[in-house]
């Protein structure tokens, strides 16, 4: 039996099954992060002194991690926007660049935890290190699913390109608003953690 | 039943795409002037204020163009809203009990 309304518009939400679905899941993926933000928020204003970001972490990897992360939201809508177009082989392009630009940001994450590793600086030193990785670490996590998901697409999920275009489009579309989801969380996180 | 938006015309999306580049490079030059302002070294509260305000801009940029959220229909906005809803109470109750808020004691 096929899944229903993959493609076609329910009457009652105006929407397919799949964009409310993803839009339900970002809701409980706001309140996962708008926890912690309020852990952030409690631990920071409750301490005697509270370091700059600055003066522990590196901003210009930061910077550029910023960055990389905005240009893999480009080029995701981009992806979308390739389909919607019927041009399959740009959408490979530009999904192979969401995916090179997410790896990218892991690389250079990499770089910034080994280094605080390598100079004794662990999640147990202190509250800022604390909620630095917990904050990051989830960050990062969802970089990796976004990214699996994106691969899918790319590889062996293409195949529904063929048989149901509209309905591909449509899977592309939402795995876009996760990403874009985990960039937001990031643009936030950014000056969060690491210029205040 | 109605047909997907997929059937969008091509030169809507010749459109769309012309703005993701300009949002893309307004956002670019937000996280300059972000790490810029940083470097004054202002107090901590306008610090804090001009920062929020910055990522909201480009929070914005990001969920209204790219996640399409500024065309979104009713049933998202109303998700949405529930969300904000909650989202902002859960920021609010570790100030309010740092304020030695009234209502929570």
């Amino acid at each position: 039996m096929d899944i229903p309304y993959t493609v076609e518009i329910r009457r009652d939400t105006g929407l397919n099954n799949g964009k409310i679905g993803i839009w339900l899941f970002l809701a409980s993926e706001v309140m996962l992060f708008g926890a912690l933000f309020a852990s952030y928020i409690l631990i920071r204003t409750g301490a005697p002194s509270w370091p700059r970001g600055d003066t522990i972490l590196n901003v210009p990897l930061a910077t550029l991690n910023t960055m990389v992360l905005i240009s893999s939201s480009v080029t995701m809508v981009m992806a979308w926007a390739s389909l919607k177009r019927h041009r399959f082989g740009t959408f490979r392009i530009y999904m192979g660049a969401t995916i090179l630009l997410g790896f990218a940001f892991l690389v250079v994450k990499y770089f910034e935890y080994s280094h605080k590793f390598e100079i004794g600086l662990f999640p147990s030193t202190n509250n800022f290190l604390a909620i630095y990785f917990t904050l990051t670490g989830l960050h990062m996590l969802h970089v990796m699913g976004g990214m699996a998901v994106n691969a899918y697409f790319w590889g062996p999920g293409a195949k529904l390109w063929k048989t149901n275009p509209e309905w591909f489009t449509n899977r592309v579309e939402h795995s876009g608003l996760f990403w874009h989801f985990v960039d937001l969380v990031w643009i936030f996180l950014f000056p969060t953690l690491y210029l205040l | 039943m109605q047909a997907s938006t997929t059937t969008d015309h091509a030169a809507d999306i010749d459109k769309h795409v012309r703005v993701y580049i300009l949002v893309f490079v307004t956002l670019m030059v937000l996280t300059v002037v972000t790490v810029a302002i940083s470097r004054l070294h202002l107090p901590v509260a306008t610090a804090v204020t001009i920062a929020l305000v910055v990522a909201g801009i480009k929070g914005s940029l990001v969920a209204g163009y790219f996640m399409h959220l500024i065309s979104e229909k009713k049933v998202i906005y109303a998700v949405l809203l529930v969300t904000v809803a909650f989202f902002v109470a859960l920021l609010a109750l570790p100030v309010l009990t740092v304020h030695d808020g009234f209502w929570i004691r």
